[in-house]
Parts: structure tokens; sequence; C-alpha cells
């Protein structure tokens, strides 16, 4: 199933899970397109994903190296008018530091590395990328991050909290000692979304966390793909 | 050769995991002296020639603007310092 849409997934040096990205949106019936960091041509996408890793080593802090990077010029520009754009993990750190989305991730306040299946209740659907979810809806996906912690100041958060644009929330068990337990939130458009968790990674039975049909059967996170696509063709 | 030192703190507000980590490492080697400890970055950005008033500027702009992120630093010096040949520069 085709449908036109153009997704563009951008590499950074450093970047882990563009092919990943590609793939869930390949499996959600878009058509995913290689973005490269130095390249500030678009080449004629829809919408982007940001997706994760560790881009530039997160030398000097996660995502703010990337963050000056030719393509996203183009990005942040496209994003101010209205392009949708979707930040996972390190990407979502990229949004922050391109002023895309307020506050910003500091280190897991437990020092660790943690990698788990997580639960997350979805809060948003009025976002290009959750509109297929339903309100108060909990999903699994992966998480995995070092620098983790969501942090902004007390007026910003009762802002988000105000305006409704926590998208996601962790649920059951706060990994990373974010504030209000916020794992993704949205800019006032709904076109900008970023999420520590990755829902890339819960896209294909076989291959993502355990799900009520069996072990690795979850697809919990193929609708972030899904839904961008779903705001693209109408 | 002139050098500018940029140093970035974290936020007061902001909880320091890593410096907190550290302070619960001092007292296991006898630093009991110690009640907190918070971690930052120092950077040397070094310019050919003297450090003028204008690199001076430049480096308060980049500490704001790079170095730093102001939602969870804040850049606490800006200052020019002497520059010491290292003793592999000495060695060419």
């Amino acid at each position: 199933m085709l449908t036109g849409a153009r997704i563009g997934v951008v590499t950074f040096p450093g970047t882990l899970d563009d092919r990943d990205a590609a793939r869930a949106v390949r499996l959600a019936g878009g058509e995913a397109v290689a973005l490269w960091h130095a390249d500030a041509d678009l080449h004629a996408v829809d919408a982007v994903v940001l997706p994760g890793g560790f881009s530039y080593g997160d030398y000097l802090r996660a995502g703010a190296i990337s963050r000056f990077a030719p393509v996203m010029g183009s990005i942040v520009d496209a994003a101010n008018g209205g392009m949708p754009v979707l930040g996972i993990c390190n990407g979502f750190q990229v949004l922050t530091e391109a002023h895309l989305l307020p506050g910003s991730m500091i280190k897991n306040d437990h020092l660790h590395f943690v990698c788990r299946e997580q639960v997350l209740q979805v809060e948003n659907v009025d976002t290009a990328w959750t509109r297929l979810y339903s309100v108060g809806e909990r999903i699994t996906v992966p998480l995995k991050n070092q620098d983790g912690q969501y942090v902004a100041d007390e007026h910003t958060l009762d802002e988000l909290e105000g305006e409704g644009r926590v998208v996601v929330r962790y649920r059951d068990w706060n990994p990373n000692g974010s504030r209000r337990d916020i794992a993704g939130i949205t800019n006032a458009a709904g076109n900008v979304v970023g999420l520590m968790p990755h829902p890339e990674h819960a896209v294909e039975v076989g291959f993502g966390p355990d799900g009520p049909r069996g072990p690795r059967t979850g697809t919990d996170g193929l609708r972030f793909f899904a839904s961008v696509i779903g705001s693209l063709v109408g | 050769m002139g050098r500018v030192v940029v140093n970035v703190m974290p936020k007061p507000e902001i909880l320091d995991p890593q410096g907190k980590a550290v302070n619960g490492a001092l007292p296991r080697l006898g630093f009991s002296q110690f009640v907190g400890v918070r971690q930052g970055k120092r950077f040397e950005l070094e310019v050919d020639g003297e450090v003028t008033d204008e690199i001076l500027a430049a480096a308060r702009r980049a500490g704001e603007t790079v170095l730093s992120n102001p939602v969870i630093e804040d850049v606490v010096d800006v200052y020019a310092e002497p520059v010491h040949a290292t003793s592999d520069e000495a060695g060419r």
C-alpha cells in the first residue's frame, strides 16, 4: 500500500535509528526519503523524522551540534510553516536545541543508561503524529537513553499542561526523572512532536516489545507514522 | 596566540546528577569536608594574536548561543587567560 506521502528521515554523524525509522515509515505505507545532515535540500518531502542515536557523540550537549547542521535550517523553516516533524530520542533533543520545542534533556536522575519496554499514556491526539490514538490509551514502546530527563522551568511546564501540549506521559515507572512524567510534547500548532521513547521500534510483529498476542508482538508505535501519513493524504 | 576561557555551569535550580554522584564518591575517599559538588564545563577558545574587547564580546555571544543552553545552564565567567607554550608546541 503506497500512499504517495514522502517522509524524510535525517542522518547525522552518530545517528543510529535512521534505518528503523525509514522502515517504520514504509510499514505505515509511506515512502521513506533519506536526508543528509550536510544537505540543506529537503527533496520535496511532506514530513520529517529526526531519529535517535548519539549525533556527534552527544558532545557539548545532546543534539547541540546537530542543531547547526545545514539540513536543520531548512527543517526549522519548514516546521514553522506547518510541516510535520517528529523527533525521537536524540531527535527530540535536537528539536529542543533548535528551539522548536521548549525545555531540555539532562542526564537520567539515576545516571544509568536505561533500555526497557516502557508504558506510556497518550494524552494529546490532535497532533499530526498521534491522531490515530485515543486519549488516555496506554501503549508500550521501547525506551533507551542516557540523557532522557526532561526539564523545563515551572512556568513552561504549567504552560505545556495548560495548553494540553503533553503528548505522552510515562506510566508505571518514570525511567529518568523527567518532570511531571513527561515523555513527549508538541508545539502549539501540533505539527512538531518530540518524545524520548522509540515508537519506530514497535512497528512489526516479531521485532517489537512483548504485546497482548505474545512475545515481541507489540506494534503500538506504528500509528505515529500512520497518523502523519493520514494527515498528509487527507 | 591568545586564549579566552568560558565557564558554563548547570543552573542552580537544575538537579546536577553528575555532581551528585561525585559528591557521593568523595567521602568514600576520605574527603568528608565537602558537602556539595556541582560539575560544569570549561571551554578554552584560542585566537591568533591578542584577545581584544571584540574577541571577548564574540566569546560571550558564543557562550550564550552555542556553548551553553540557557534552559539548563548559565555562562558564569568569560575572561582572557595567558597562554603558556605546552611541551608539545615547544618541541616543534
